[in-house]
């Protein structure tokens, strides 16, 4: 056994963490878009917290999970999730779900308020600015909004990952028998509600397939399929897909498989127009 | 051209290329892409205007949640190669950019679909613990990006021709593309399962389906629906009567000093 000191988190870790933080889409896919990203983020954290492989294997699968958020506003989450991660190893009782929760949980609203901050506001107005200087010839437009936009977006990142993780440590420090559960009990809800808007709003399938069509008085009306959904209730086919993989995987389906099945799928539908 | 303009085209347009799957140091941004790709070609001040203007065409093209903008990567590195050495107007090379934009768009697909394998790769090598396997899959999923701007940028470069990258494109069957479009907008579905699988408690599923059908139905930001998932979360812990028991037997604890021994064995 190593001595337990060796699990505190040092200034390399976190520095590390903070430069592996601005790759955060290298591995972009569409599978589980910064899934892989987030893994590398954690692993100065689970190379530092765990000692035995079992422990590293299991860590390392727990974050090779879906997870996306605006690229500027990781920091928090990623953060609070190593604080988690020392905490587990420290022989607190934070199961998997809660800390997949607490991701999920975070990741919705702040990306809820990092997209339109980032690309919404802040990058138009500084290239606006830019632009405007490039068109009178000035080397100063392309400077400024490469300074000022990095400028901005690596404070986000530096100082959201030490809030998340300064928090994240003072939560588990402060977790006792009582707030445990009511913690993870609380941050599942959380999660599950916002798993349950994004696969609404984070996922794009159109059957535009003609139902009917019906000529009156001239105009002609078709009903796609999609209308017929839309009215039972918006987003089903993305709610039926993600139960039927949930389903598959239970049934020890290689997801591998699934990937392809899908991307078949997509190909055959959009191929008979089904799917657009 | 000489060769060195050549090396370095395809060097930028390698930068160009991870910069607009990172979306971190803004370099895929045309400001950026299309001053520097002017200085490589020997005309600053010509890459500086087409950039400035297609800036301001590109201002609402943003990658928001999972979906992806028209690439203006691509499109930069190319136009400005048009402008500056096919000798065309800042017009011409604008009204060149929106297509390869929109093929641009075409090639992130595919390079979204490979790094899927980098993902279950690196599965694998969880499986070893090997931690550095995983880096290097992670980082080297940057050189497919790299590579999708690279390659055709510096083609162009080369033969100068817009048209023959064009045709390349579009010898790509419909079919393909088209379909691996619309794979990738649901793709992300076992993602969501495995996810969800790990999170899933039995009981607590109903928020889940709440969140759907009020994502569904309601037009408010995400982070509105993270505020009422938050209050959803503390009513129900605060309306548990799982939790309410703890507090209750603390506080009959404290009002009464005889107490049961049940409660004293809890201590």
């Amino acid at each position: 056994m190593e001595n337990k000191k060796d699990t505190k988190l040092t200034k390399k870790d976190i520095f590390q963490t903070f430069i592996f933080e601005n790759f955060q889409q290298a591995s972009f896919n569409f599978e589980t878009i910064h899934g892989l990203a987030f893994c590398v983020d954690m692993i100065p954290t689970i190379r530092r917290v765990y000692k035995t492989k079992e422990e590293r294997i299991k860590a390392l699968k727990r974050h090779l999970t879906f997870f996306n958020v605006t690229p500027a506003f990781c920091g928090p989450i990623v953060g609070i999730t190593m604080a988690l991660e020392k905490g587990r190893s420290d022989g607190e009782k934070i199961d998997e779900g809660t800390i997949q929760s607490l991701k999920v949980g975070l990741m919705g609203p702040l990306a809820g308020v990092g997209d339109p901050l980032m690309w919404g506001t802040l990058r138009p107005i500084l290239a606006a600015l830019g632009a405007s200087l490039a068109l009178q010839g000035s080397w100063f437009g392309p400077l400024i909004f490469f300074l000022a936009f990095n400028g901005v977006r690596l404070s986000l990142k530096w100082y959201g990952l030490q809030l998340g993780l300064n928090r994240g440590l003072a939560l588990v420090k402060d977790i006792s028998g009582n707030l445990l559960p009511k913690l993870t009990e609380g941050a599942s809800v959380l999660g599950l509600f916002i798993m349950g808007v994004l696969v609404t709003k984070w996922t794009t399938i159109n059957i535009p397939l003609v139902v009917s069509s019906t000529t009156t008085a001239g105009k002609t009306t078709t009903t796609t399929f999609q209308q017929i959904l839309d009215q039972l209730c918006p987003g089903l086919p993305a709610l039926g897909l993600t139960l039927l993989m949930m389903y598959f995987l239970k049934k020890k389906i290689n997801p591998i498989i699934l990937i392809f099945a899908l991307f078949g799928l997509g190909i055959i539908g959009y191929g008979l127009g089904i799917l657009k | 051209m000489s060769i060195l303009q050549i090396i370095l085209i395809f060097i930028w347009s390698s930068i160009v290329g991870s910069g607009s799957v990172l979306d971190e140091f803004q370099t895929h941004r045309p400001l950026i892409a299309c001053s520097v790709m002017g200085l490589i070609l020997g005309d600053p001040a010509k890459g500086l205007v087409l950039g400035g203007t297609l800036e301001l065409i590109a201002l609402g093209w943003m990658n928001i949640g999972a979906a992806q903008s028209p690439d203006s990567a691509l499109a930069s590195t190319i136009s400005t190669i048009l402008v500056i050495v096919g000798g065309q107007s800042i017009g011409k090379g604008i009204a060149i950019a929106l297509p390869v934009a929109a093929a641009g768009q075409v090639l992130t697909v595919f390079a979204r679909t490979i790094t899927v394998a980098f993902q279950h790769a690196a599965l694998k090598a969880a499986d070893n613990a090997n931690f550095k396997a995983i880096e290097i899959l992670h980082f080297s999923a940057l050189f497919v990006q790299a590579l999708r701007v690279s390659v055709p940028t510096t083609l162009v470069a080369v033969f100068v021709s817009p048209d023959m990258v064009k045709a390349l494109l579009d010898a790509l069957p419909k079919v393909v593309t088209g379909g691996l479009t619309v794979a990738g907008g649901f793709i992300v579905v076992v993602g969501y399962a495995m996810i969800l699988n790990m999170m899933s408690v039995k009981y607590l599923m109903p928020f889940f389906y709440l969140g759907f059908v009020l994502g569904g139905y309601l037009k408010l930001s995400l982070l509105a629906f993270g505020v009422i998932g938050l209050i959803f979360a503390i009513i129900y812990v605060q309306l548990n009567p799982k939790f309410a028991n703890i507090t209750k037997t603390s506080a009959i604890e404290s009002n009464q000093d005889g107490s049961l021994a049940d409660d004293e064995l809890e201590d």
